[in-house]
């Protein structure tokens, strides 16, 4: 039997970026397939050839053993080939049935087209076990809905080879178990999928096979049972990788931030964080493990001062911070520093060149220039050395922030903050959408910065991260502190159910 | 990856523009054609009418000048993320300071009494831009309305107040008594001329002198201090500004006081400058080319420089041209500025597409 898809010597550059070199994949027909590779590895222009949105400078691609040309997304789709986008293309305001028949229509008037779509779902449905309510309104729906909503976007048009571009960064660890229940469910049924990912726990889980690329070539295609996550890791860096980074023993020091009766609204009005409680004691990583949107981003943004507390009281190094003190800019000259959790939309600003997202904060620091006027030259300098520590690569002061990686936004966000000496350090999903090779770095920088004594508040929804790297461990679920363990007497499903919102109490 | 629209940055800032005007220059032309006149000896016309002589050159960069203000009025809000359509009823509260300054100061020598006059303009053009920058920062009300509201506000403000409150006794026209003669701000050929140098006589005066300050002042606070920068992250990023502890209420209104005062400029130049009176609509709509210029120019003081000069050249050149061929008519520089700003503005996602591909192909090629 021929593969469902074969690429052949690929070749595709932009300017004088040679994105993929020679790929050859081949994906046998019914299997799930990974692509791993760090951030700039070529994955994502490889997908985009393979989905029309690009078109190969060289190169041969063959669907079922035939030679096809893909030149848009519309040759994509009737050679049987459907993508699932990280960020979704769908209509918020229409409901499912409407969405699914975008494009489809069917003439002009709806009705026909509309049964035939209500029908088809329906059967779709059946087959794999989705359940959706297919008149809901798409933006009513939760993030893993959306997301199957799109996968049926894909099987209606009758696609028999399904790429998936990073299915689970907006996915909570149970949707994204009912995802690859699904997509079990379709290679059954002998579909063909294609996962894109960095997640190497994933595609121990879930694939036949995984191929490595790395800075635009295939480096490797393995039987995923005959790998390992350390072999993985180390085929897309290209050196030996430490998953999990060691940390000495360290006692606690003198509390440095205290919050009591927390109360925390958003822009709307609703209640987003309730009745918190938690200290952070210097030489201490804090974590808070919850799924997303369960009131951490809100969390953290009122500690660091960007949400003023409904309620409660917030003490640092054992003084109490009045109203008019509880800002963004009091909270910096204190010490608590804030790396945040969203560092396109927060920590930089991306149309600015590095050199001036890498003061952002602390514009107002004399040290940076003259009396009204900033010191450019200086400001470069400073970063420039930053970018040597740090090794953020390429080392340009100049460079626009949004052409760094992620892991090299991270890395300027991270010298920006932790450079500046923090007495306590407030950190929001420190590696998302980081290269393995940098979420090593950033690691060691965090441990670091607890045996020199700084206090940690980490917030991620990476779970394996918060387990790794915290001293004390605190879920959250509906805006409460759910419970609390020490790092070493836990595990997954411990936290798991306390995540959930299964209290101590309860249980 | 490489972002599809990325341009090496002097195609962004010079090429694209250029490229857009061209394009301006080619669909006006095809305007003039289709109402049977020539375009080239149009444009002849045009270019000689503006820059053919000392006397044209001289009308070009006063109207040039009156652009660099109101340009650098639209570019310090856009920093800030905020549409200011306001330019006009700014200008025209800037003269209403101005004439009540010199004319309530008139015993003061000129050298104290223009300075004042000057602040007078400025602010009251910051304080007209003040009340919508408020409204925006506090009430949420949006910028583009309340600017364009208060620009009839300011016309109708400024006719009862000609009409029954400032004209002069016995005259039958709705304008204030000359300012007093200290107050005017020389004109160049005066200037000139008292350095023994003869030049032909012109509106041009040292204001032009003054908006070049003006630019020079605007790049320094935009791309060198930190009021700049807080007003850039504003401006690029509100999310970003609120985690850095700046403030997006505090910085709206700044940039909206900022943004009013360069406004006020416009009045400097035209009453202070040249009228020598306050009077009825001497803003004429350059609060509007403002906004051209200021998409033109992208923003910065240079391309504004620039793009003021190139309104100026229409300004002037129009005028000549309505003289030498009455077929077209001063309404057909409006049409060509609409053109202008049709293509530098909204379509100018098209050009740049066009340039990428370009520089792209040639770039393949070269490789």
């Amino acid at each position: 039997m021929s593969p469902a898809i074969e690429l052949i010597d690929i070749n595709k550059s932009f300017g004088d970026v040679h994105a993929n070199r020679n790929v050859n994949l081949s994906v046998a027909r019914g299997t799930i397939h990974g692509i791993v590779g760090e951030n700039g590895a070529g994955k994502s222009t490889l997908m985009s050839i393979l989905y029309g949105f690009y078109t190969a400078d060289s190169g041969e691609i063959r669907v079922n053993g035939r030679p096809v040309a893909i030149h848009s997304s519309n040759d994509a789709i009737t050679a049987g080939i459907g993508m699932v986008h990280q960020h979704f293309m769908l209509v918020e305001p229409l409901t499912v049935v409407e969405n699914v028949m975008l494009g489809a229509e069917g003439g002009t008037f709806l009705r026909a087209g509309e049964a035939k779509v209500r029908a088809e779902l329906g059967r779709l449905s059946r087959d794999y076990g989705l359940d959706i309510d297919v008149d809901a309104t798409v933006g009513e729906l939760s993030v893993g809905l959306q997301q199957r909503v799109e996968i049926l976007k894909a099987l209606y048009r009758g696609a028999d080879i399904l790429i998936l571009d990073e299915p689970t960064a907006v996915l909570t660890p149970p949707e994204a178990d009912a995802l690859f229940t699904l997509l079990k469910a379709l290679k059954e049924q002998g579909k063909t999928v294609i996962l894109i990912t960095h997640k190497l726990r994933e595609i121990m889980a879930i694939t036949d096979r995984v191929s490595v690329m790395r800075r635009g070539e295939m480096v490797a295609t393995v039987e995923t049972a005959e790998t390992s996550p350390p072999q993985l890791a180390e085929l897309m860096v290209g050196r030996r990788v430490l998953l999990r980074v060691e940390k000495a023993e360290r006692a606690p020091g003198a509390p440095l931030l205290q919050v009591e009766n927390f109360s925390v609204i958003d822009s709307r009005g609703v209640l987003r964080v309730s009745n918190v409680a938690l200290t952070v004691h210097a030489g201490e990583i804090v974590g808070i493990a919850g799924v997303a949107g369960n009131g951490q981003s809100e969390l953290l943004e009122a500690l660091a001062g960007m949400r003023r507390p409904v309620l409660g009281t917030m003490r640092f190094e054992g003084r109490e911070i009045g109203f008019d003190e509880h800002n963004p800019h009091r909270m910096r000259q204190l010490g608590l520093l804030h790396v945040p959790e969203d560092r396109l939309r927060m920590g930089l600003v991306p149309a600015f060149q590095a050199f001036e997202s890498a003061v952002l904060g602390f514009s107002d620091d004399p040290k940076l220039g003259h009396g009204p006027l900033l010191d450019h030259d200086a400001m470069i300098e400073d970063l420039k050395a930053k970018m040597a520590h740090y090794d953020v690569r390429p080392p340009n002061p100049r460079l626009k922030s949004s052409k760094f990686s992620g892991g090299n936004q991270q890395k300027i966000v991270l010298a920006r903050e932790i450079e500046r000496n923090p007495r306590v350090l407030l950190v929001g999903q420190p590696t998302r959408g980081v290269d393995i090779g940098a979420i090593e770095f950033i690691h060691r920088r965090l441990i670091a910065l607890r045996d020199a004594g700084v206090g940690i508040l980490l917030v991620s929804v990476e779970l394996d991260e918060i387990m790794n790297l915290s001293d004390r461990i605190l879920t959250m679920c509906g805006g409460q502190i759910t419970g609390e363990r020490k790092a070493d007497e836990t595990d997954e499903q411990d936290l798991g159910l306390l995540m959930a919102g299964v209290t101590d109490r309860a249980a | 990856m490489s972002a599809p629209l990325d341009l090496p940055k002097w195609a962004d800032t010079v090429l694209v523009p250029a490229v857009s005007v061209v394009c301006a220059f080619l669909v006006a032309g095809l305007v003039v054609l289709a109402i049977g006149e020539d375009p080239v000896s149009a444009t002849r016309y045009l270019i000689q009418g503006s820059l053919g002589s000392g006397e044209g050159l001289g009308f070009t960069l006063f109207y040039t000048t009156d652009f660099i203000f109101t340009g650098l009025a639209v570019a310090v809000a856009y920093h800030a993320g905020l549409f200011n359509i306001g330019g006009e009823g700014q200008a025209t509260l800037g003269g209403l300071g101005a004439a009540l300054t010199v004319l309530n100061l008139s015993f003061l020598p000129g050298f104290l009494l223009i300075p004042l006059g000057i602040l007078g303009a400025a602010a009251f053009g910051a304080a007209w831009a003040a009340i919508p920058g408020y409204l925006q920062a506090k009430r949420g009300s949006h910028i583009v309305i309340t600017t364009i509201m208060f620009n009839w506000l300011a016309s109708v403000l400024i006719v009862y107040l000609l009409v029954n409150v400032l004209r002069e006794a016995q005259s039958m026209n709705p304008e204030t008594r000359e300012f007093p003669a200290q107050s005017h701000i020389p004109f160049m050929h005066e200037v000139f001329a008292a350095f023994g140098i003869e030049i032909p006589s012109s509106q041009l005066n040292l204001s032009l002198i003054l908006a070049l300050a003006a630019a020079f002042g605007v790049w320094l606070l935009i791309y060198r201090s930190r009021l700049g920068y807080a007003i850039r992250v504003v401006g690029s990023n509100p999310t970003a500004a609120v985690y850095a502890g700046i403030s997006p209420a505090r910085i709206t209104i700044i940039a909206m006081l900022l943004s009013g005062a360069l406004a006020g400029g416009l009045a400097v130049n035209e009453l202070m400058g040249y009228q020598h009176r306050l009077l009825l609509e001497f803003t004429a709509g350059y609060g509007f080319v403002g906004i051209a210029v200021a998409l033109m120019g992208r923003a910065h003081p240079v391309g504004i420089i620039l793009a003021s000069l190139l309104f100026g050249i229409l300004y002037q050149g129009g005028a000549e041209l309505a003289f030498e061929q009455p077929a077209i008519t001063r309404d057909m520089v409006v049409v060509i500025s609409g053109i202008i700003i049709l293509f530098a503005g909204a379509l100018d996602g098209l050009f740049r597409r066009l340039v990428v591909r370009v520089l792209h192909s040639t770039k393949a090629a070269r490789a």
